[in-house]
């Protein structure tokens, strides 16, 4: 099959990607890209466990084909915080204990990160309801609310956010 | 005991790599040159194979290998499940790796391939051509049972195993209760739906080692790899990776196998992934189960006699039935007095999915019957369910219907009663056709393994000349913190902080063996062998630094990397100093320390006596519920835990391990069933089989009674599978007090409880 050329931003940088037109985005990433951190847990949109943000919302990487983020920008979770500094939201899954056996959470942590962004203090049903496409069979959700909710407190907390 | 470092919540250090999405998961790893594996899996579940004809497969370009049963040098062994010792073949069914003559369950493996990619090993499965005959099959235990019932296996009976419990008359004892309560229940199939399937790398090292890579529960399945091969056991490596869920799924042997045959068949490295369908077919369920309970109590609320049949469904292979059969029987009269007990507990093999290790492993099934027994009991005498459960309940000091007497603390009473009360005065119901109700429910099991396993652990410690520690344990880690529990260990014993150590897990040539991550036996066996090791180097400093200090041994103390008097606390002297001195004199530095289970003899009776299990953990749930008396629809409005967890050696992981088992409990309790129709899957995809989602939990509250009388270290108890008791049937009761209907078959959807209410009125 013929490979077309895309112009991709990854974690910050611009790629130019050579790709088939039915390669899905999860594969690109894991395969040619070797950004291993986007898992596949199901390969059809039911357990979010390839989430990444796509200029900044969510979306599933087992359900896109990599032609259409043509110019656009994708974050996974190698890109969260910097390589030796971990993101704030990082930082309150590990003291929350919301990290079990750690398949869910790149995807949890980037869901986390948008829902943030789009509502900086938002309820926990709110939370519950934004991670509902995201499966995890280990921690219960209830220590990931917590790393959520919290975030979002500290957050709220420093005057610098709050302007936004 | 006063502990610096065992007993705090601290974060895990495996959450660190895992947060920043580093860690090299089964599947997230290749080699050079590697190929691609798929498996050919049966179509139908009950069928002669007549022939296979793997040739047109054989030419596709790309394609390296296709290996049937023909090409397995030992295709037919006894399954293991990483146990050392002979426990005949009572407790030991059938492990064929690739099917032969006949198949047994929709999905059994029957061809590999190998290929340079996967789409060409998908392609290549496609130009196998088996010729099926299709057999009638059975796929009912009941129906199975039958004396001219169709055969699953190659034995003369589908019966795979029976206990049975048998404690005074109950004959006569149900002739003087006032009310006998009489029900039976149904659990069906349930799924682990660990987040990451099956996956591995196998190759051939430069020492011909066949080394393997993979997700799993249990690393000394290396035995029966090497075994199907006919080749040494040390011939085989197997490095266990940081496993994406395992909740019992990963601790049957998977693609070990098949890896191994392909690596060396093909000397090449290969890696199999499975699809999230295929995991679905591949691996094992949860015992399905029909339970017939009878329970007589006196007017006054104390229960006379408890009766109890319950039958298994094992599916197509025995794997772990015999021993998930055991832990159903001796937990069939649950944590409560019962002077007089008669169980019967059968596990037949059908032509379904086959049934092994669910965390919870054949003690969840009869909790929730016995606690829906003692609900509807409390109901009929006018009792609250927190009082009928302290009436009965075992305390210190009693003995288990088998006899054995319980070593460690009993609280059951404890915890039901912290679980209730937590719950608070009741509210008023929300909206006209909202409903709330409440529900309690208690439960048992064990930690550690059967004893007649004969079980241990092995663990290392060293000691490095700039006083950092290295740790090495065989211990597979699930997510649940297993490794940092040993971390936090030898920190407490050592006195040195938790970043000075590194412990390597996990590999079977590299590493001491420390059994499986299985029967909630890692903190308990595996933090014993730990902290005796930790202790026997502990020892040595000790030795060597009194002389050093001038020192009366009982007078120091490890603390913060340094070893100081007790008397005199400005007297001290940097660890990294003693050993120096040890080093120097050529003092062991090290220790590699066994901790050896109680051991006790192979049951030689259907008639279970004496003791199987080293301790018990005990705990309860109390729930509130939600029920839409229109639709039947079920909420969880709360749900308090409390746990006796004997010494929470991490907090934090232990409430993790409660509200993890507890919401896969409410999955259990309302809305997880894996439907099999004559053998075929109703449920494909995680879209046809529901888990709980964060929308439709709610947070747990946890409660830790620490008692300090576990048999693990510093005291405690096991709680990875416990946790997942009594939720369940909490729900089941709290819907009977809101809607006033029995649920009396898993789970409790809203079209069953619907129907339950429209057919009551
Ligand atoms: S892998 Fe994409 S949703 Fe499951
Ligand atoms: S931590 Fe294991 S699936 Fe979420």
């Amino acid at each position: 099959m013929e490979k077309r050329l895309i112009k991709v931003t990854i974690n910050g940088k611009l790629r130019e990607l050579f790709v088939k037109s039915n390669d899905l985005l999860l594969n690109v990433l894991r395969n040619d890209l070797n950004l291993m951190g986007t898992k596949y847990g199901c390969g059809i949109g039911e357990c979010g466990a390839c989430t990444v943000l796509l200029d900044g919302q969510t979306v599933l990487a087992c359900l896109i084909l990599a032609v259409t983020v043509d110019g656009q920008e994708i974050t996974t979770i190698e890109g969260m915080g910097d390589p030796v500094q971990l993101h704030p939201l990082q930082e309150s899954f590990i003291e929350h204990g919301a990290v079990q056996c750690g398949f869910c959470t790149p995807g949890m942590l980037l869901a986390g990160e948008a829902l943030l962004k789009e509502n900086p203090n938002p309820s926990e049903e709110e939370i519950r309801e934004y991670l509902r496409g995201n499966l995890c069979r280990c921690t219960g959700y209830a220590a990931i609310v917590k790393a959520i909710k919290s975030e979002a407190k500290s957050q709220s907390a420093d005057p610098g956010t709050l302007s936004e | 005991m006063e502990t610096t470092v065992v007993g705090k919540g601290l974060p895990k250090f495996d959450a660190y790599t895992k947060a920043k999405g580093n860690i090299a998961y089964a599947d997230d790893f290749s080699l050079p040159g590697m190929l691609y594996a798929k498996v050919l899996r049966s179509k139908y579940p009950a069928a002669k194979i007549i022939s296979i004809n793997t040739a047109r497969a054989e030419l596709l370009p790309g394609v390296h290998t296709v290996m049937t049963s023909k090409d397995v040098p030992h295709n037919n062994l006894r399954a293991k499940f990483g146990q050392s010792t002979d426990i005949g073949p009572n407790f030991e069914g059938l492990y064929r790796v690739l099917a032969e003559e006949k198949v047994r369950f929709l999905g059994e493996a029957i061809a590999l391939v190998a290929a340079d990619s996967e789409k060409i090993a998908e392609e290549a499965l496609t130009l196998i051509d088996v010729i099926y005959e299709q057999l009638p099959g059975v796929f009912d235990p009941i129906e199975a049972l039958k004396p001219d019932a169709y055969l699953v296996g190659d034995n003369d009976t589908n019966l795979v195993s029976q206990f049975k419990i048998r404690q005074g008359d109950v004959a006569t004892a149900f002739e003087s209760a006032d009310v006998i309560v009489e029900n039976t229940y149904r659990v069906p199939f349930k799924d682990h739906a660990f987040l990451e399937p099956e996956a591995g790398v196998a190759w051939v090292d430069e020492n011909g080692i066949i080394t393997i890579r993979v997700c799993t529960q249990v690393i000394e399945h290396f035995r029966t790899v090497a075994e199907v091969l006919g080749i040494p056991h040390n011939h085989v490596r197997v490095i266990g990776t940081w496993v994406g869920g395992g909740f019992g799924g990963k601790e049957d042997i998977s693609v070990e196998s098949f890896l191994a045959l392909l690596a060396w068949k093909t000397k090449q490295p290969v890696k199999l992934t499975y699809t999230r369908e295929e995991s679905f077919l591949a691996h094992s369920k949860r015992h399905p189960f029909v339970m017939k309970y009878k329970t007589g109590a006196t007017k006054d609320g104390m229960l006379v006699a408890l009766e109890a049949e319950l039958i298994a469904d094992a599916g197509a292979y025995t794997y772990l039935s015999p021993w998930v059969l055991l832990y159903a029987t001796v937990n069939a009269a649950g944590p409560y007095n019962i002077p007089h007990v008669k169980v019967d507990t059968v596990a037949v093999l059908t032509n379904n999915p086959f049934s092994s290790a669910y965390r919870g492993f054949g003690a969840v099934q009869p909790n929730f019957a016995y606690e829906s027994q003692m609900d509807e009991l409390a109901r009929i005498l006018d009792l609250d369910p927190l009082t009928i459960r302290l009436k009965n309940c075992l305390r210190q000091g009693d003995t288990l219907t088998t006899g054995a007497d319980f070593g460690g603390s009993v609280a059951v009473q404890e915890v039901a009663e912290k679980a209730w009360q937590a719950l608070g005065p009741k509210r008023a119901d929300p909206g006209k056709h909202i409903k709330l109700g409440r529900g309690l429910a208690v439960g048992m099991m064990s930690y550690g393994r059967l004893t007649f396993l004969h079980d241990t652990s092995r663990s290392y410690i060293k000691l490095e000349l700039d006083g950092s520690v290295l740790m090495r344990s065989g211990i597979p880690d699930l997510g649940a913190g297993q490794a940092q529990a040993l971390v936090q260990i030898a920190a407490e014993e050592l006195g040195v902080p938790l970043e000075k150590i590194k412990i390597f897990t996990s590999d079977t040539s590299l590493t001491p063996l420390a059994g499986t991550s299985t029967a909630t036996r890692q903190l308990y066996m595996s933090g014993n062998a730990t902290l005796k090791a930790a202790r026997e180097v502990k020892e040595r400093l000790i030795d060597k630094a009194s002389v050093m200090l001038n020192a009366d041994k009982t007078d120091l103390k490890f603390v913060n990397e340094k070893i100081l008097r007790i008397s005199e606390p400005d007297k001290y002297l940097a660890l990294s100093a003693v050993i120096g001195q040890c080093s120097t004199d050529g003092d062991e530095l090290y220790s590699e320390a066994q901790f050896n289970a109680p051991f006790t003899e192979v049951p030689v009776s259907d008639v279970i006596t004496g003791q199987t299990f080293a301790d018990f953990t005990f705990g309860a749930y109390a729930v509130e519920v939600a029920v839409d008396e229109e639709t039947g629809a079920v909420n969880v409005e709360r749900a308090v835990t409390c746990y006796d967890v004997g010494k929470a050696i991490n907090p934090l992981n232990v409430e993790g391990q409660l509200e993890g088992g507890g919401v896969d409990s409410i999955g259990y309790a309302l809305t997880e069933n894996f439907e099999v129709e004559q053998g075929y899957l109703k449920s494909h995809s995680l879209a046809e089989y529901l888990l709980p989602t964060a929308l439709d939990v709610p947070d747990i509250e946890t409660i830790l009674v620490e008692s300090g009388a576990g048999i693990g270290p510093y005291g405690a108890k096991g709680i990875g599978e416990p946790a997942c008791n009594a939720m369940a049937p909490a729900i089941i009761n709290a819907i009977r007090d809101a809607v006033g209907v029995r649920i009396t078959s898993l789970p409790a959807t809203s079209e069953k409880v619907l129907f339950a209410m429209l057919s009551q009125n």
